[in-house]
């Protein structure tokens, strides 16, 4: 032992230290991803809540300042949000709103989608291939699109355009205007539209984690609780339901903050009855240059979510792990439905006619209409598609495929979703990559905790930031950084790639930790280094998680408009955005054109992977 | 050709402390097996040698040369250590050919095209699995799978090869078969082998050298036979053998001629030159008597050795021996006898053994104190 102690050299230590530090590819890599979290999430983030503390130029006559106090600390804009006579319409309406519609909308969507993710992997439903299918389309629709369809459906003739399908068969019925109005108003707009319009979106996540989770679990569970003599519904509510219970909770969180963050919907179907929620509060806020106003909300809708997962948490507490509980081989016996078969098949294929293909066949029917509403055939038309551009329709505005402003959002809206699809789906699985290798571990959990926060930020919030962050040039020490990104598609793609790494190191993480860490053990042993093992085991053994995440971010993006509504400039317009804006400027037949057409190019790349790349949306989503 | 020093290692997880100042030396060529119940740190020991852990104290020399200097932080890479593993789950590249499977290591070190080919196929045959180079993984048995594993770790040739329960994934028929191949192999190439297994019957069968572990401590390490004769302590007594030893509770007597003990089997003395340092000189002790199954010896009819009288709890006849429970006073007393022989519960029966044989142990400090020679 002496001899040992002789040889102990601090500085011999210190080399090795920092070597083994430096010359381990992992740890470099996990270092610049913690910098580059921190400067893209933790930043933006403290620099909106400085943004709320500090007096604009615009207030100075609000507040009585002068030029001097342009940038000093305040409480004015807390003051006026918080507890000012403006703070009933400011806020505490707008937050009653969102918080009955992230409920409303909770509870209905957890509800059907669970029951629809049940019947679809443990009954002996009839038709299951197609039923599966039909069940994920919703979340290939955006939710404004569905809200388009849910007006050219039920929009009255009060609000300006033409009545939608419903209020013409009732006027041609010879019911009058204002009966309709009566009857009509309520079902188009407002708080039970938008509950009615964002359950049958959301209602797919709930039916993606649930299903995955009753995947898992080993059907003897179910006959270990028949054996004991427990009825069906007994075994379904003391042994399934407990088991896929986190899965529901996760699906809780994801819905409510997704339901509350939501803007395009609040916007088709509140505007017209003036039903504001403080997303759309935030949105209007945004625009008319309210930066502070608008980031003290976004704050307020943040702790929302914040709490909200906390519950979450100490709902769920240890349970978490419940989803591994496989068994071997997980078999699985349907278990049968008897004499409520054929009703449950009927009223499924009702609910898909209604909810999801309707939809998607009054848009098309909507978009060969020269006038929205006049149900005849000479008013058919292909115009809003080829049209060359007639003075009297549009303001002459050519249809859809003559156009130069669709040809370059479809440009745009393709290379983003690429662009994004590709560095979304490389760094969420370098970061599933580092929280997989990292549990337990205090860097692990640095980065999943760093990754998760702009879930927890509403999208109109978070484009909102990165608009008012990266739209000056960034510098550090008095070097440029980064040059000023307004209006640039590299700010679209920083925004979209961030906001979206939540679900991409999500679906990272779970593809990772398939990967035993004995195969890579293997192969270190055989000297392979850290590109090495990245290259030849880790990669061709996650393809598959690859190509999913690849396409998870491709269908969200395709279809985002809540994000990027604030970066919008004409040059970088994309589908989503040009939909928007046809449908604010009453053309809601061109805007049924760009819709259909972008729903088309994401139907079109999720049968491509199904088919080619054995990829699948729930597994990914399954984190 | 590999000698393997440990001292003084430490290995903690979190707070978890799991080897204790290890001190192990392994010398070359040894087939030297870590032995123990799961859980008491010997799979940790093996990763802590072949480098995929680093301990927190201590340091290993192999062949006198430094691979790890916990004090100054140093930890040579795996691949430095001219050693390979062969993983419990055996760790194939599912999205490789076995032959891909073998030959990524010899790749890694930029070996020539035909060097390579010539390696893997003599790899692949010594496993006898030659005809498999084409196959993936997954489409092999449980014991090919194993045999691949074992292949790509002997294919770059190491000094030292690590296996890690290698065998226990088999069947109870294909394992008998792998011991010998194992053993077969040591001979063979000569490699110095650690082998981790919870298995007694693989540790005596294959190993030169066994180093029982409990609870991330070193209980003794010896070879094979040593170690099942003269256990050091009431726990290696007890974890080795298989029916497992007989423990009898008495007192003894100790004086310069040797020792006296009573008991349910009797009064019994020992010579002092069958006695270990460590019984105390003279005095009064508690001790345990232990008695190996087949050490004992029953009939029917009492006769000058056979003079304890038992009656049989049950009796249970496999064919080549016969495994009979005895009830003696209050302890209940395993024995082995060859062939098959029928007995009926409670029958009264008498048995008997020889004094030289058997252990005595200290109860109270469960040390070893008497021989058996």
């Amino acid at each position: 032992m002496k001899q040992h102690e002789q040889n102990y050299s601090r500085s011999r230590r210190l080399k090795n230290q920092i070597k083994a530090v430096v010359t381990n590819p992992y740890n470099v890599i996990v270092l610049i991803a913690i910098i580059l979290l921190a400067y893209l999430i933790v930043l933006p983030l403290l620099d909106m809540l400085a943004t709320t503390f500090q007096l604009s130029q615009r207030d100075l006559r609000a507040t009585g300042g002068t030029m001097e106090d342009v940038g000093k600390f305040t409480f004015y804009y807390w003051q006026r949000l918080l507890a000012s006579d403006l703070s009933w319409n400011l806020l505490v309406k707008p937050l009653l709103n969102s918080l009955t519609i992230g409920f409303g909308v909770s509870v209905c969507a957890i509800a059907l989608g669970s029951c629809l993710a049940w019947l679809m992997v443990r009954s002996d439903l009839p038709f299951k291939p197609f039923f599966s299918l039909a069940v994920i389309i919703p979340y290939m629709i955006p939710s404004w699109v569905k809200s388009q369809a849910w007006l050219s459906m039920f929009k009255t003739p009060r609000v300006g355009g033409a009545p939608g399908f419903v209020a013409s068969m009732m006027m041609n019925a010879g019911i009058s205007n204002e009966v309709i109005e009566r009857i009509l108003s309520p079902i188009a707009y407002g708080r039970i539209a938008i509950i009615i319009v964002l359950t049958l979106h959301y209602y797919a996540y709930t039916y993606l984690l649930v299903s995955a989770a009753l995947n898992s679990i080993n059907s003897e569970l179910e006959e270990m609780g028949e054996i004991q003599g427990a009825s069906k519904t007994l075994i379904l509510r003391k042994i399934t339901l407990p088991l896929v219970l986190p899965a529901m909770l996760s699906a809780v969180i994801l819905t409510f903050s997704k339901a509350i963050g939501t803007f395009g919907t609040i916007n088709y179907l509140g505007a017209p009855v003036s039903f504001r929620t403080l997303s759309s509060e935030l949105y209007s806020n945004s625009k008319s240059q309210n930066t502070q106003t608008a980031f003290a909300m976004a704050i307020l809708m943040i702790c929302i979510a914040s709490l909200s997962v906390f519950i979450n948490q100490k709902l769920i507490g240890t349970r978490k792990s419940y989803a591994t509980v496989g068994g071997k081989g997980g078999r699985s016996t349907p278990i049968g439905l008897a004499g409520w078969k054929p009703i449950i098949t009927v009223i499924l294929f009702i609910f898909f006619i209604v909810g999801i293909i309707m939809p998607v066949v009054i848009l098309i029917i909507e978009s060969c209409m020269l006038k929205e509403g006049t149900y005849s055939l000479s008013n058919f038309t292909l115009y809003y598609w080829i049209g060359e551009g007639d003075p009297n329709i549009m303001e002459g505005v050519p249809g859809i495929f003559k156009n130069g402003n669709f040809k370059l959002s479809l440009w745009n809206s393709l290379k983003l979703t690429f662009v994004n699809g590709v560095f979304g789906t490389i760094f969420g699985q370098m970061l599933g990559y580092i929280c997989a290798k990292g549990r337990g571990k205090f860097h692990g959990r640095l980065v999943e905790q760093l990754v998760f926060i702009p879930y927890l930020i509403p999208s109109v919030a978070f484009g909102g930031i990165y608009l008012s962050m990266f739209s000056k040039p960034q510098s550090l020490f008095g070097v440029e950084l980064i040059p000023a990104l307004y209006g640039t598609f590299a700010l679209l793609t920083l925004t979209s790639v961030v906001k979206h790494l939540p679900f991409a190191s999500r679906a990272g993480t779970s593809n990772m930790l398939q990967i035993s860490g004995e195969l890579e053990e293997a192969a270190t042993i055989e000297g392979a280094g850290f590109f090495k093992r990245f290259v030849k085991i880790v990669f061709p053994l996650s393809k598959g998680g690859f190509i999913s995440g690849f396409m998870l971010i491709f269908v969200s993006i395709m279809k985002e408009l809540d994000l990027i509504i604030l970066i919008m400039t004409p040059k970088t317009s994309t589908l989503p955005y040009l939909a928007f804006q046809y449908q604010n400027q009453n053309c809601p037949q061109a805007s049924n054109c760009v819709a259909i057409v972008m729903f088309s190019i994401v139907f079109l790349v999720y049968a491509l992977a199904n088919i080619f790349g054995d990829a699948d949306l729930a597994k990914s989503m399954a984190g | 050709m590999s000698k393997i020093v440990l001292t003084n290692v430490d290995k903690f997880y979190g707070k978890n402390h799991v080897l204790k100042d290890l001190n192990l030396t392994i010398e070359d060529g040894d087939f030297m097996t870590l032995l123990g119940p799961s859980g008491c740190g010997k799979t940790t020991t093996l990763r802590v040698v072949s480098g995929l852990e680093k301990p927190q104290n201590g340091f290993i020399y192999m062949d006198g040369k430094e691979m790890v200097n916990a004090t100054e932080a140093y930890f040579a890479p795996p691949s430095k250590r001219n050693l390979n593993l062969v993983f419990q789950s055996y760790a194939l590249w599912p999205h490789m050919t076995v032959y891909d499977n073998v030959a990524f290591g010899l790749k890694i070190r930029k070996e020539a095209n035909d060097v390579i080919e010539k390696k893997v196929a003599s790899a692949l045959e010594r496993m006898q699995i030659g005809e498999y180079a084409k196959r993936y993984p997954t489409e092999l048995s449980g014991g090919q799978q194993q045999r691949v594993a074992i292949a790509r770790a002997i294919v770059s040739e190491p000094r030292l090869l690590l296996l890690d329960e290698p065998l226990s994934n088999l069947d109870a028929k294909l394992r008998v078969d792998m011991r010998a191949e194992l053993k077969r192999l040591h001979h063979e190439t000569g490699t110095t082998i650690i082998y981790v297994t919870h298995d007694q019957v693989e540790a005596l069968t294959m190993s030169t050298k066994i180093a029982l572990f409990r609870k991330g401590e070193l209980v003794q390490v010896a070879p094979p036979l040593e170690l099942y004769d003269n256990p050091c302590n009431l726990y290696t007594a007890d974890f080795i053998g298989n029916p497992s030893i007989n423990f009898v509770k008495g007192t003894a007597t100790v004086d310069a001629a040797g020792m006296t003990t009573e008991s349910s089997v009797g009064q019994i003395t020992f010579e002092r030159a069958d006695m270990t340092p460590d019984v105390p000189q003279n005095g009064k002790l508690d001790v345990t008597l232990g008695i190996r199954p087949e050490q004992l010896s029953i009939t029917r009819t009492p006769d000058d050795l056979h003079r304890i009288e038992g009656h049989v709890y049950s009796g249970m006849p496999a064919g080549s021996e016969t495994l009979v429970t005895v009830r003696v006073g209050g302890d209940m007393l395993t024995v082995k006898e060859l062939g098959s022989t029928h007995y009926n519960s409670d029958e009264t029966v008498y048995l008997g053994f020889n004094p030289k044989k058997i252990n005595v142990f200290d109860t109270n400090t469960e040390n070893l104190i008497k021989y058996c020679v």
